[in-house]
């Protein structure tokens, strides 16, 4: 396969054709938008957790590349069921091994994420794969804190506010 | 160019035989930087093997001959930009560089509480972010020369808003986003009449076509030699002396000084006092062989096939469906930005790559213009005169390719 193919695997233009959990999240707060200004792209999630402390699901809105479209909506099936510390360590995984933090191989341990080992050979697309997945970091509760509490502030805006 | 077909010309330039994904190389990424023809390469490996040494300072025949070098090649600046003096010709390492000097030189001197430094909408973050720093600095304000929807200044705008607090007008000669060329010698009148001064950013003009800043008139140019087939990390600063004469220094260091005590220092002649620290000799001399080179082709077999080339560019991507070409001004340069119905630009770059054509995507450092057009970024492609019409015609095939892939 060469490193076209590699980057763009099946599953991930499936993702990228038909997203799943996407929605239109006009109630997130402007300032809960994560963005990658070197492409433009945003993302805002809507993350909700249960009384037990799992998250009972993900939603995303946004606009972006393949690539990050893909990852956002592979990530909202991957954290389902999940508990907040776990969805932390999961992003964290995940970023550190496309990074080079962590071994790439790391990512086979993930199912599906396994797809995205391919944008490791492509330093200037990690940016794009991480993106939902710095935005889950600024959106879940607090460790340990159950409910969807206040999370931490989205990066700063451009001049114009938007 | 001149007697030369564009095959010929492309022989000049070791790069462009090789392959990339296992196609040709089809370089269309110019207005990032250009390539560098071999008489470029040459001239700095025989300055390194040959005759290198530090400029200004030793007396032996090395220094001597790296110092001749050095201030004959400023003068061959001085000649291409037809400025009066080379006292007038600032050595600095780009565009950006040259920028920052007047916007914290110039700024320091002649900025004061209240004024407005003037910029357009269409500025690279290079020639706006430096007057974002300056205003911040002196308490001035930013204004804006708003955009017409074809992508031109809308120079009736800006003169019904203009106020005696205007100090400089800074901007762009050609747009590296949607390739409008502005009049910049109409607006340097408007603004001398005003009492304004005007920084011309000449990093996607130069290279293109002849600029000559007696013509112009304007009081600072800045450009860089990358994107004229020069080295990096050279660029100029053309500035009125008048103007150089009474700004203070930016950087400190050798070469600027005139004399230095423990408490104090005073500062060499222009162009030296702006000049701190060892040069970029090689990019000096890099930079005047990539002159000779262009003036060897002659600008304006240049312009005419670059122009051709945009025309039949915009004529083949006007072909493909769902692609929207960003700028239509009358006048334009060899760029031009598009997307591709809702494919990110990012995809539709990558896509390309693939195909062994290089293009940029993005928001091209222009993000205040990406929110006007209202897109996260576009492609963009830019032409030199050593790019062909196949060039596009594979630009065009790829790009149905893509809408097909990504559909």
């Amino acid at each position: 396969m060469n490193a076209f193919d590699d980057l763009y695997q099946e599953i991930v233009l499936d993702h990228y054709r038909s997203p799943r959990n996407k929605a239109r999240l006009d109630d997130v707060p402007e300032s809960m938008v994560h963005e990658n200004p070197s492409c433009g792209d945003s993302i805002k999630l809507e993350v909700v957790v249960n009384d037990d402390g799992k998250l009972q699901g993900v939603r995303f809105d946004g606009r972006g590349c393949a690539i990050s479209t893909a990852s956002a909506s592979l990530m909202t099936e991957k954290l389902k069921g999940l508990t907040v510390v776990e969805a932390r360590a999961y992003a964290e995984q995940f970023i550190r091994s496309l990074r080079g933090d962590a071994p790439v191989e790391a990512l086979d341990d993930m199912g599906d994420l396994a797809a995205f080992k391919g944008v490791a050979q492509f330093p200037v697309r990690v940016k794009c794969a991480t993106l939902a997945w710095h935005a889950l970091l600024l959106s879940l509760p607090k460790a340990g804190v159950p409910k969807a509490a206040e999370a931490a502030p989205g990066t700063p805006r451009g001049l114009d506010g938007r | 160019m001149g007697a030369r077909t564009v095959e010929d010309v492309r022989e000049d330039f070791p790069i462009l035989d090789r392959t990339v994904h296992g196609r040709p190389l089809a370089y269309l990424d110019n207005a990032a930087t250009s390539q560098k023809p071999r008489a470029v390469l040459d001239a700095i490996r025989v300055y390194y093997e040959r005759g290198n040494a530090n400029v200004h300072r030793a007396l032996h025949a090395l220094g001597e001959e790296a110092t001749a070098a050095f201030e004959q090649n400023r003068g061959k600046v001085q000649r291409f930009l037809n400025a009066s003096s080379k006292r007038e010709i600032v050595f600095t390492r780009g565009t950006t560089e040259a920028i920052n000097l007047v916007a914290s030189a110039w700024g320091d001197r002649f900025l004061k509480k209240g004024d407005v430094v003037l910029v357009t909408d269409m500025e690279h973050h290079s020639n706006l972010v430096p007057w974002q720093l300056a205003c911040a600095r002196k308490g001035c304000t930013l204004a804006f020369i708003p955009l017409m929807p074809d992508g031109q200044l809308d120079l009736a705008a800006a003169e019904r808003e203009w106020t005696d607090r205007v100090r400089l007008v800074a901007l762009t000669h050609v747009s590296n986003v949607l390739g409008t060329v502005n009049d910049v010698k109409a607006i340097t009148a408007i603004a001398h009449a005003r009492g304004a001064v005007v920084l011309v950013d000449g990093a996607q003009s130069v290279p293109h076509f002849r600029v000559d800043v007696a013509d112009i008139g304007c009081d600072f140019l800045a450009f860089s030699g990358h994107k004229m087939c020069g080295p990096m990390g050279i660029g100029i600063l053309y500035g009125r002396e008048q103007l150089l004469e009474q700004m203070p220094p930016w950087m400190g260091g050798g070469e600027m000084i005139s004399a230095v005590w423990r408490e104090k220092s005073t500062w060499n002649e222009l162009p030296y006092k702006f000049e701190a620290g060892t040069p970029n000799v090689e990019g000096a001399i890099g930079l005047g062989a990539a002159i000779d080179y262009l003036h060897g082709l002659e600008f304006p077999a240049i312009e005419a096939w670059e122009a051709e080339l945009t025309r039949y560019a915009l004529g083949r991507l006007s072909e493909i469906p769902a692609l929207t070409i960003y700028g239509a001004a009358p006048r334009r340069g060899a760029v031009i930005s598009f997307n591709l119905g809702a494919i990110h630009a990012h995809d539709i770059a990558q896509y390309l790559d693939k195909e062994g054509i290089a293009v940029r995507a993005g928001h091209h450092c222009a993000q205040p213009l990406m929110r006007l057009l209202d897109v996260p970024g576009t492609a963009r492609a830019s032409f030199s005169f050593y790019n062909t019409f196949s060039e596009i015609d594979r630009l065009h095939d790829a790009l149905l390719g893509a809408a097909e892939f990504y559909a």
